[in-house]
C-alpha cells in the first residue's frame, strides 16, 4: 500500500514549524549565547563552555535558593488555605458563593505592579517584614491563591462530592475522616494541578515581585533581570537557561495534571 | 437486631420555602419492607433522608428508632445502611474498599474486616470483584456493591432510593428478586423508595402511596391495588377503566350495554374496574369492538372501544381476537365498582 500523501498536511506542518521557530527561536538563541565562550566571536569561533553557568551559580545561588523556598513556602500556605476555601465554596449554597467563585479572577486581572504597590502601602512602613522574605511571600500567596482555589474547586464540583460526602456519612464519618479518607483522595487530581501551577507561578512572577523585591530578597526572575542588567550578556543568557531547566519540567508536569486533574474516566 | 421507625408530623420545607414533605405520620415494624411509591418530585428521598439523618425535619416533627427520639442524632450515628439513587461509591477506593469503609471508619480491626467484607462479597456473589475499581463496574454490579457497603455495618435499618431504576429491564427484574429474597432472609427494617408500581408491590410488605408531599395511602399490597382510599392511588397502582354512565334499576347502563351495579345508588356515576377484572365472554352484557391488540408474551391486553365513552382495557391469556372484530365482555363479581372520592 503506497502511504497516502496530503499536500495539506504537509503545508500545515511547514507553517506550524515555522512559527514555532518564530516563537522559539529566540530563546535558543539566548541559551546558545549561554553556552558561548565569547559571544562578540560567535560560537563557532570560540567555542562552547559550561563556565557562565559556573558563574551564574556563584552569583546567583542564593537567589536560586531564596526563590524555591519562596515557592515552596507559597504552596504549603496556598494548599492551606485554599484546599478548605475551595471546600467550602463547593458546599456553600447561595449566591454570594457564586460571587465569591466569580471574584477569584480578579487578582488575575489586576496588574501584579498594582498589588505590589499596594502591599508596599499597606505594610511597607511596619518595620523589619519590608525587607524580609516573607514579604514578597505575602505577594506570591496573594497572586497565586486564587489558582489553588480554582482548580480545586473545579474538580471537587465534577466529582460529585457532596454525594460522596453523604454517602460517607450513612456509614458513620465524622467530618475529618470524610475530609481525609473522601474528599482528599477524589479531589487530589485537581489540588495537584493547583499545586504546579503555584510553583511554576511563584517561580516566574516578575511583575509584582520587581517592586517588593530588596537586594537581600530576589527572586529567579528579577535575579535574570539583574543578570541582563549589570553582567556580561553570556551570563544573562546562562542564566536563562538555569531558568528555563527549573520551569520546564515544571510546565510538562503541569500540562499532565491538568488532562488528569479535567479528563474524562480516569485510566488504572 | 430489627428496629421499628416511627415518623410523628415530619414536614421538610427547603430554603426557598418550597414544601417538599406536608407533616407526615408513619410507621414501619420492625423487620418489615415498606415501599414508598410516588411519580416524580413527590417527595419520596426527601422522606427517606429524614429517616436516615441527612436533614431534619421541620419544627414540631420527630423521628423514633425503636421508641427512642433520634431526630437530633445526625445520620453519622443513626447507623442506617443506605443505598443511593445514583450508588455514590467511592471512586478512591477498590470494591472491597468501599465494602470495608463503614467497618474501617468503626475501627473494625483489619482480619476482621476482611472476613466480613469477604462474607458480604460472597453474599452479593461478587467476590472476584474485590479488587476492581468501581468505575469498571456495570450497573448491576455498582448496585450490589452500593447494597454490600450498606449491610456492612450491620445497620438497624436499611434505606434503599430506587437501587434498581438506572437497571435495564432484564437485570432490574432479577435483581428485584434477589433483593426481594434478601430482605426477607435479613429480617432488616427497610424502607424501599420507588416510582415503578410493580416494584413496590412485589417488595413491599406494605406500601405507602405519595402525592404531592403527602401519604395517600398505606397498605398491604393487596389493600393498595384492591381497595384504594383515593381517586389517585387507583389509577397510580395498575391499570383502570373508568367508566361513565347510568344507574337504573342495579345496572350500569353504557354506550355498548351494561354491567351489573349492585349497591350503587342510581343515577350518573363513574365506576371503575381493573383490566383483569373483566374477561371475554360470548353472552357478556357489553359490547365493543377491538381497537388494538398488544401481545405481552403470555397474555394479550385488548383495547375494546365502543362499549363505553373510554376505551376500555382488557386482559385475556386465551386466542385474542384481532383489530376490528366485535366482542362481548362481562364482569367479575363486585365489579365495577364506586370510585373513591378524589
Ligand atoms: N434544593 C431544593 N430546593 C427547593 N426545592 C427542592 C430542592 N430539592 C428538591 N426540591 C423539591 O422537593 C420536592 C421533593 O423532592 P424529592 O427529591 O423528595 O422527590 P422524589 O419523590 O424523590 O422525586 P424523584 O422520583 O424524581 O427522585 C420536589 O418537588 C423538588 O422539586
Ligand atoms: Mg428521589
Amino acid at each position: 500500500m503506497r502511504p497516502h500523501f496530503d499536500p495539506g498536511f504537509l503545508a500545515g506542518l511547514v507553517f506550524a514549524s515555522l512559527v514555532a521557530f518564530f516563537l522559539v527561536g529566540p530563546v535558543i538563541l539566548s541559551v546558545l549565547a549561554g553556552v558561548t565562550a565569547n559571544y562578540q566571536r560567535g560560537i563557532l569561533e570560540s567555542g562552547i563552555t559550561l563556565a557562565w553557568l559556573g558563574r551564574v551559580f556563584e552569583l546567583y545561588a542564593p537567589t536560586i535558593a531564596l526563590s524555591l523556598g519562596i515557592a515552596l513556602a507559597t504552596l504549603v500556605a496556598t494548599l492551606l488555605l485554599g484546599v478548605p476555601v475551595a471546600y467550602a465554596l463547593a458546599k456553600a449554597p447561595g449566591r454570594l458563593a457564586r460571587l465569591a467563585e466569580e471574584a477569584l479572577v480578579m487578582p488575575v486581572a489586576i496588574p501584579g505592579i498594582a498589588t505590589g504597590l499596594a502591599l508596599i502601602l499597606a505594610w511597607g512602613a511596619v518595620g523589619e517584614f519590608r525587607t524580609h522574605w516573607t514579604f514578597i511571600l505575602v505577594g506570591h500567596v496573594l497572586f497565586t491563591l486564587p489558582f489553588m482555589v480554582r482548580s480545586t474547586l473545579a474538580v471537587i464540583l465534577a466529582a460529585k462530592l457532596p454525594a460522596l460526602e453523604e454517602a460517607a456519612r450513612s456509614l458513620g464519618a465524622g467530618f475529618l475522616a470524610r475530609f481525609v479518607t473522601i474528599v482528599l483522595p477524589n479531589a487530589s487530581p485537581g489540588i495537584l494541578a493547583g499545586s504546579l501551577m503555584v510553583v511554576t507561578l511563584s517561580l516566574g512572577e516578575f511583575n509584582m515581585t520587581l517592586l517588593l523585591h530588596t537586594p537581600f530578597t530576589m527572586t529567579l526572575p528579577v535575579g535574570l533581570a539583574d543578570s541582563y542588567a549589570s553582567m556580561r550578556l553570556e551570563i544573562g543568557s546562562a542564566y536563562t537557561l538555569v531558568f528555563l531547566v527549573l520551569l520546564i519540567p515544571l510546565l510538562v508536569a503541569l500540562q499532565w495534571a491538568a488532562d488528569r486533574a479535567t479528563g474524562a474516566p480516569r485510566r488504572p | 437486631m430489627t428496629t421499628p421507625i416511627r415518623l410523628q408530623a415530619c414536614g421538610f420545607t427547603h430554603a426557598d420555602g418550597t414544601c417538599a414533605l406536608q407533616p407526615t405520620d408513619l410507621s414501619v415494624e420492625a423487620g418489615e419492607t415498606l415501599a414508598l411509591l410516588g411519580p416524580s418530585g413527590c417527595g419520596k428521598t426527601t422522606l427517606l433522608r429524614l429517616v436516615a439523618g441527612l436533614a431534619r425535619p421541620d419544627p414540631g416533627g420527630c423521628v423514633l428508632f425503636d421508641g427512642r427520639d433520634v431526630t437530633d442524632l445526625p445520620v453519622e450515628r443513626r447507623n442506617v445502611g443506605m443505598v443511593f439513587q445514583s450508588y455514590a461509591l467511592f471512586p478512591n477506593l477498590d470494591v472491597a474498599g468501599n465494602v470495608g469503609y463503614g467497618l474501617k471508619i468503626r475501627r473494625v480491626p483489619p482480619g476482621e474486616r476482611a472476613a466480613r467484607v469477604a462474607r458480604m462479597l460472597a453474599m452479593m456473589r461478587i467476590q472476584e470483584l474485590a479488587h476492581r475499581r468501581v468505575d469498571q463496574l456495570s450497573g448491576g454490579q455498582k448496585q450490589r456493591v452500593a447494597l454490600a457497603r450498606a449491610l456492612a455495618v450491620e445497620p438497624a435499618v436499611l434505606l434503599l432510593d430506587e437501587p434498581l431504576t438506572a437497571l435495564d429491564a432484564k437485570l432490574r427484574e432479577q435483581l428485584r428478586v434477589e433483593l426481594a429474597g434478601l430482605l426477607r432472609s435479613l429480617r432488616i427494617t427497610a424502607i424501599f423508595v420507588t416510582h415503578d408500581q410493580g416494584e413496590a408491590l412485589a417488595l413491599g410488605d406494605r406500601v405507602a402511596v405519595m402525592r404531592a408531599g403527602r401519604i395517600e395511602q398505606v397498605g398491604s399490597p393487596h389493600e393498595i391495588y384492591h381497595r384504594p382510599r383515593t381517586r389517585f392511588v387507583a389509577s397510580f397502582v395498575g391499570i383502570l377503566n373508568l367508566l361513565e354512565g347510568e344507574v337504573a334499576d342495579g345496572l350500569f347502563r353504557l354506550p355498548g350495554g351494561s354491567l351489573p351495579a349492585s349497591g350503587v345508588a342510581p343515577g350518573p356515576a363513574v365506576l371503575a374496574c381493573r383490566p383483569e377484572q373483566l374477561r371475554l365472554d360470548p353472552s357478556g352484557t357489553l359490547a365493543g369492538r377491538i381497537a388494538a391488540a398488544f401481545f405481552l408474551g403470555d397474555r394479550t391486553r385488548l383495547v375494546v372501544e365502543g362499549a363505553a365513552a373510554q376505551p376500555i382495557v382488557v386482559e385475556t391469556v386465551a386466542a385474542a381476537p384481532r383489530p376490528g372484530e366485535v366482542v362481548r365482555l362481562a364482569a367479575e363479581p363486585g365489579c365495577p365498582w364506586p370510585l373513591p372520592p378524589a
